[in-house]
């Protein structure tokens, strides 16, 4: 098996794979005067694509825009400075995907909030920063609960362990986004042509492949669910310029070996219990309705915006282009703060700081000065 | 965070397992992968598994690459 | 003497005395040179290399060292890779009160067999203790003197072709270290790779007069390291991914965490750019060295005048490589 697992890896065929796809995508190119356009929904389909010089290599053959895959750049401001002025109190312990650390607010990031002597802390499991709770009683414990679907099953598995367990100073600031909906507002502004999705491997092992269904059935757009190896993204973009060539469009499952059909039950049942949708407002975009999940009444004790007291004034105002990088209507180095003004030691937006934001992989992999 | 290596299940205890990605250690949480036993591979994010990898699918996946490098351009 | 340092072992009186005596003199068996204020010293070389770097790596003992071995094998890297010997070395202490002897002990027995292995004395210190919270453990300073009897290397004479050689796996310490912190939940069987490779070096430029550059890859990583060169001397440089040599545990680790092992840190590689027509000599001088088994080279110098540093990866595209920016790493040296 492990074989197997290694095998995705294998430069040689990636390379095989690629001089089909360059062919495939010229023939598109002669068929219909101009590249095909290809989202890559996920933040690490964009890092991937970056990382391993597919995104360079295509440029020419397929137009890929990143889209808004990365759950922290995707949170508009004013929730960012509310999550941040969570660490103003007093005997508070902030935890956190190091994601969020050096994301900058209106007033200051957090990792300023740390260097200024707060409490917070990097967690890579949010299961632990219950069991920080629990070491800590004297102290109020918040998690900053951000992410897509595949990161919020954890969290309502966090809000689970710390209601089961009673632990009464621990509670989440819940701030997620959902797939679908940015999908469709996206497809409804027509604001930018979109062919097809590349569609992203580890959120589609919660949501199924059949979640995906509407955008065929609605907008007649095919997408493909694809993994992060070389041969994979490969793959997955041959199969979507396929069925565009042949007009035959539908959603493929190519990662099957994670991805079913109906996704992982237990998540989705997780979800459920604890959480419920609600409106997001999204970078750059304004509230979508339904986009997001918060928790439940019953459980509003767990929730930190219930318990704290949190208000915020008006973002400050910069040139930082974000939310259009994320909606796919401009590259990162058409903003003019790019890679000058705006770099990873000293980001303005939370595209050029996260690890999976889209100015990041284009900072880190494909600048050319 | 998402871990794209698949990770081998070395222990299992009630709600989690010891898992191997090349060589380093790690403790994962399965309550979202029940049936998870031994030996399986799984998909880790953010400290827990979210699925067990299916070696059939992983297979056949290899040999769609194959066909497809090997197919006529048409 | 008692279990834990305390502030009156730095005070300069009959505690911080014995301390020195009964520690620091005992081990490093300077007994001569610690009688003056200062260690007197003759040389016989017209240049003299002088190094120093301060040591504050967390956890203080990892597998594969402590923050005494790393003290020593770091700066005398330092010296070697300049072309010069390394002869003596300094250290300052500066340790927290409460601090256990015991490990005090352990550090500084580290730091005389890493001496004694790299044939060098540690000749000079000093030692200061201070209030519990004001410093993390222990911080150590090292500052190593080396002779330079005739130049051999010049980085001047580097031009298109020439090798880029690494001497072995890359990403084993800043993994060692990581995994060692506790914090990120993994265990690894990773040991750092901290060594002292004077040796190493000095058969290299036996082997070879065409040495153009050496240097010790360690925070930022081969990638930052050779960034630096690029723009120190004007140079542009391409490294093959598929060549780069990296543990099986290293990848898996850095795919968990999120790192790219080009940008860990190393404590016993080097980095050698010599001619081409020398490149299989110096690879096989290297590989006579335990430390060196895994050597390979990775790539090449591709022109003058400009100061890029390019990757060509698995997939056969090229893409540049920057500094480390902006990744949160803690304290690994």
């Amino acid at each position: 098996m492990q074989e197997i697992i290694d095998y995705p890896s294998n430069p040689e065929l990636a390379k095989k794979l690629l001089v089909k796809l360059l062919a495939l995508s010229e023939r598109y190119i002669d068929k219909y005067g101009r590249r095909p356009v290809i989202m890559e929904v996920c933040g690490s389909h964009t890092m991937a694509l970056a990382r391993t010089g597919l995104k360079s290599i295509l440029k020419d053959h397929v137009n890929l825009i990143s889209g808004p895959g990365c759950p922290v750049c995707v949170t508009d401001q004013i929730s960012i400075d509310a999550m941040i002025e969570l660490t103003e109190g007093e005997n508070r312990i902030i935890c956190s995907f190091g994601d969020m650390m050096r994301v900058p607010g209106t007033k200051r990031s957090l990792m300023e909030s740390k260097t200024a002597g707060k409490d917070i802390r990097v967690i890579y499991s949010p299961l632990d920063s219950v069991t920080i709770a629990e070491e800590n009683p004297d102290k109020e414990v918040v998690f900053l609960g951000i992410g897509f679907e595949t990161t919020i099953p954890i969290l309502a598995a966090t809000l689970k362990t710390a209601d089961e367990r009673n632990v009464k100073n621990f509670s989440m600031w819940v701030t997620t986004k959902l797939v679908e909906p940015i999908l469709r507002t996206l497809l409804d502004s027509k604001k930018v042509t979109i062919d097809g999705f590349l569609l992203p491997g580890h959120v589609s092992i919660v949501l199924g492949k059949n979640s995906y269904n509407f955008l065929v059935e609605e907008y007649n757009v095919p997408g493909v669910i694809s993994g992060f190896e070389s041969v994979e993204m490969i793959s997955g973009l041959y199969k979507l310029i396929e069925m565009l060539m042949i007009d035959d469009i539908h959603i493929i499952n190519d990662h099957k070996k994670i991805v079913t059909d109906e996704g992982n039950v237990y998540a989705q049942r997780l979800m459920q219990q604890y959480l419920e949708p609600v409106d997001e407002a999204w970078r750059g975009i304004g509230v979508i309705k339904n986009s997001g999940l918060d928790i439940k009444k019953e459980y509003e004790h767990l929730n930190a915006k219930k318990r704290f007291n949190i208000t915020v004034g008006e973002p400050r105002k910069t040139k930082c282009r974000c939310g259009e990088v994320i909606s796919g209507l401009i590259s990162p180095n058409e903003c003019s703060l790019f890679a000058k003004s705006c770099h990873p030691i000293n980001p303005i937006g939370p595209c050029m700081v996260s690890t999976e934001g889209s100015c990041a992989a284009y900072y880190q992999y494909m600048r050319e000065d | 965070m998402c871990v794209g290596v698949p990770a081998k299940v070395l222990s299992v205890s009630e709600y989690s397992a010891e898992v191997d990605v090349m060589g380093t250690k790690m403790n994962v949480g399965t309550i979202f992968v029940p049936e998870v036993v031994i030996d399986d591979y799984v998909i880790v994010h953010a400290g827990q598994a979210m699925k067990i990898v299916d070696e059939e699918y992983a297979l056949l996946s290899i040999e769609e690459w194959r066909k497809l490098v090997d197919a006529r351009d048409n | 003497m008692s279990e834990k340092i305390s502030l009156a072992h730095g005070d300069g009186g009959e505690l911080a005395h014995k301390l020195i005596q009964d520690v620091f003199v005992n081990a490093f068996r300077h007994f001569e040179q610690s009688k003056l204020d200062s260690a007197i010293l003759s040389c016989d070389a017209d240049k003299i290399a002088i190094s120093t770097d301060t040591f504050v790596v967390s956890p203080i003992f990892y597998p594969g060292g402590n923050i005494g071995k790393l003290a020593v094998a770091g700066t005398v890297n330092d010296i070697a890779v300049s072309g010069a010997v390394p002869h003596y070395l300094t250290s300052g202490f500066i340790i927290e009160e409460g601090f256990l002897l015991k490990d005090l002990i352990e550090i500084v027995e580290s730091m005389a067999t890493e001496a004694k292995k790299a044939g060098v004395s540690i000749i000079a210190g000093d030692t200061k203790v201070v209030e519990a919270g004001s410093a993390d453990g222990i911080y150590i300073n090292t500052t190593g003197f080396g002779s330079i009897k005739k130049d051999r290397i010049d980085p001047d004479k580097m031009q298109a072709g020439d090798s880029i050689i690494i001497s072995g796996t890359l990403g084993d310490h800043g993994i060692a270290i990581l995994a060692a912190r506790g914090e990120l939940g993994i265990k690894t069987e990773l040991k750092s790779d901290c060594a002292s490779l004077n040796y190493m070096i000095d058969a290299v430029l036996k082997t070879s007069d065409k040495v153009r550059i050496m240097r010790d890859p360690t925070r930022g990583g081969l990638a930052t390291t050779l960034v630096e060169i690029c723009e120190d001397f004007h140079v542009s440089m391409e490294i093959r991914e598929e060549d780069i040599p990296v543990k099986r545990e290293v990848h898996g680790a850095c795919d968990i965490l999120g790192y790219e092992p080009i940008y860990l840190a190393n404590e016993g590689k080097i980095i050698f750019i010599v001619a081409k027509s020398d490149e299989q000599k110096v690879l096989d001088t290297i590989r006579d060295f335990t430390e060196g088994v895994d050597a390979k080279i990775i790539g090449e110098i591709t022109d003058v005048g400009s100061s890029k540093l390019f990757l060509r990866t698995e997939l056969g595209t090229t893409r540049r490589l920057n500094r480390l920016s902006g990744i949160l790493l803690p304290r690994i040296c």
